[in-house]
């Protein structure tokens, strides 16, 4: 009886989860001039979620996750450009591109150590990156795609200058994609994905087929990162070849860092204050704040994350039980 | 009646280091078979061939008349091949019920899914059944590494029970458990059902007497003799590499 309870109990809603959405949604009704900042933060969350996924959950760890956020943009921005405005259509395009790519680059991760598999992400990522550089006539090369415009939102909400329209709608897709990981996660299938993070060995010697759950959890964080490359490319109205640099994967895997992996909203509070130290850094002291951002890193790993974020977490289940 | 499990002329290198030579044995059905040793002798390695952890270099294994030298590991497991570790292999920061989930849903071919949470009637069912049979019940919901060693163990074996074994084997079940918990595993190995095959490693006599009605001996690698409990106690060979020694207790 007791058992299915205890079971039970690991997925249910905790107090702060809800009283987190309440507030971002209300953020919408703010006045009209933060909602453009909202946005990308949000955008940068749903990146980051999609990491926490594979290196929060399966312990897989990419320096190449922007291959996906760019591919989706790419996809968003073309579709937008030669097909339809219809923003969701572009993304359920760019997820479903990001998904395809994540599944063939899959097999490439599951085997070997953690400097492998950093070696081949960046490498996948950087052929990407100069795959579109190649394809000028397709992608803009390196002034970027241009001219990438937007219909209604749902035939509806036209896009704002204030970004109104876009946070609703990154919001929105980074709740419901929450939705989405929290099942994943809390499900069977995400079970045995922390089983072969901590003990790959033990995993299946526990019958966990582990490639199998690999292959299937970095083709679902692909999409995910799809996801976030058509928001990003749809809400801004451009893509270039920055979307794929290197530190586009190395700023989202120091937002979750910062915001602790393996706990879903870790993607989300990292987003938050890597936004918000870069835009007080960069009022105070314009010209040096990556200085500044680069001394707080090292700081904070030294100090040792767990101290700062870890108090978060703690409250977080306190207010869970 | 075909063996529950078999090997024919296994073998496994290490660069120079043979630790497995020419290993042809067998395991019958419902066996209480036991494999001793000295320390390094090639036991663990043995496992680790049987359960596809480590390829051989050489022969095959088969497991109910079945050759299954090929397949991985978690293949085996789901034909009915399970095996405990010698060193504690289990999720530190998971719970004991989470540990056994995750195993039941494996075998009750869940483990993909995604659209529901852990759970369900048969599940919690089965985790209770597995529990209360190893004495799991009041620390099932406590984080692994906090329970005492003996329940660790306990653990172990629990937990490969539940993938439903057709053979077991139990790499050193009862090691560094305290005196005061030992009996507890021992009760645990005597009441596993007749219909698994179990092969018991262990350094500890008292429990290979108690437990087993067949003993391999294994040396350097090699299988050096195989019989009756009193055969192998009485064998002057024996006495003089393993039970003659006083590297164990
Ligand atoms: N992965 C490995 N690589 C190289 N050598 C290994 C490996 N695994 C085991 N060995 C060596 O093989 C030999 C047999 O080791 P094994 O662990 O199988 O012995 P054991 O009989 O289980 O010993 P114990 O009673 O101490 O558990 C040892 O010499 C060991 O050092
Ligand atoms: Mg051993």
């Amino acid at each position: 009886m007791w058992v299915g309870q205890a079971l039970a109990r690991r997925a249910r809603w905790r107090w702060a989860e809800i009283v987190f959405w309440l507030a971002a949604f209300a953020a919408l009704f703010l006045p009209a001039g933060r909602h453009l900042i909202l946005n990308e933060i949000a955008i940068l969350a749903l990146f980051a979620l999609s990491l926490d996924l594979i290196l929060g959950y399966a312990g897989i760890i990419s320096l190449g996750h922007a291959a996906f956020l760019g591919l989706g943009a790419y996809a968003a921005g073309l579709l937008a450009k030669h097909v339809t405005d219809d923003p969701t259509v572009g993304l359920a395009l760019a997820t479903v591109a990001a998904a395809s790519l994540g599944f063939a680059t899959s097999f490439l991760v599951l085997r070997g150590s953690d400097l492998t598999r950093l070696m081949v992400t960046l490498g996948v990522a950087m052929l990407l990156g100069e795959l579109a550089n190649a394809l000028p006539d397709l992608t803009g090369g390196a002034d970027g795609l241009q001219g990438v415009t937007m219909g209604p939102l749902l035939g509806l909400f036209e896009f704002d200058l204030y970004g109104r329209v876009a946070y609703a709608y990154s919001l929105t897709t980074l709740f419901v994609l929450m939705l989405v990981a929290r099942a994943v996660v809390y499900s069977p299938f995400g079970l045995s994905l922390m089983a072969i993070r901590r003990n790959r060995l033990r995993a299946s010697a526990l019958g966990v087929p582990v490639h199998k759950r690999l292959i299937a959890v970095y083709t679902l964080a692909a999409a995910f990162a799809g996801a976030a490359g058509a928001l990003l490319a749809q809400t801004t109205a451009f893509v270039s070849l920055d979307f794929f640099e290197f530190h586009r994967s190395a700023d989202v895997l120091l937002v979750l860092i910062i915001g602790g992996a393996g706990w879903l909203y870790g993607g989300i509070l990292g987003a938050v204050l890597y936004e918000a130290l870069q835009d007080a850094l960069a009022a105070v002291t314009p010209e040096y704040w990556q200085f500044w951002i680069g001394l707080f890193l090292v700081a904070f790993v030294m100090l040792g994350r767990e101290r700062l974020t870890g108090g978060m977490r703690g409250l977080l289940a306190r207010f869970g039980r | 009646m075909t063996a529950a499990l078999e090997t024919r002329g296994l073998a496994k290198r290490f660069g120079g280091l043979v630790a497995t030579r020419d290993v042809s044995f067998t395991l019958e059905q419902g066996a209480r078979h036991a494999l001793i040793g000295p320390n390094g002798a090639g036991k663990t390695t043995f496992v680790n061939l049987l359960t596809g952890v480590l390829p051989a270099s050489a022969g095959r294994v088969l497991l109910a008349g079945e050759d299954v030298t090929s397949l991985s590991a978690e293949a085996r497991v789901r034909r009915g091949l399970v095996r405990t570790f010698q060193i504690n292999q289990l999720f530190g920061d998971l719970t004991p019920l989470e540990t056994l989930a995750l195993a039941i849903d494996e075998q009750l071919g869940l483990g993909g899914r995604w659209s529901h949470a852990v759970g369900g009637d048969a599940v919690v069912a089965e985790i209770t059944a597995v529990a209360e049979r190893f004495g799991l019940a009041d620390v099932l919901d406590s984080r692994t590494d906090t329970l005492p060693y003996g329940k660790q163990r306990l653990l172990e074996i629990a937990v490969a029970f539940a993938c439903k074994p057709k053979v077991l084997l139990l790499d050193e079940p009862a090691a560094g458990v305290p005196e005061a918990e030992r009996r507890d595993i021992l009760d645990a190995i005597a009441a596993l059902p007749v219909e698994v095959s179990v092969l018991l490693i262990e350094h500890d006599m008292d429990l290979v007497f108690s437990f087993a009605r067949r003993i391999s001996v294994l040396v350097d690698g090699a299988l050096l003799v195989e019989g009756e409990p009193e055969v192998i106690a009485a064998d002057p060979r024996v006495r003089a590499v393993y039970l003659g020694g006083n590297d164990h207790g």
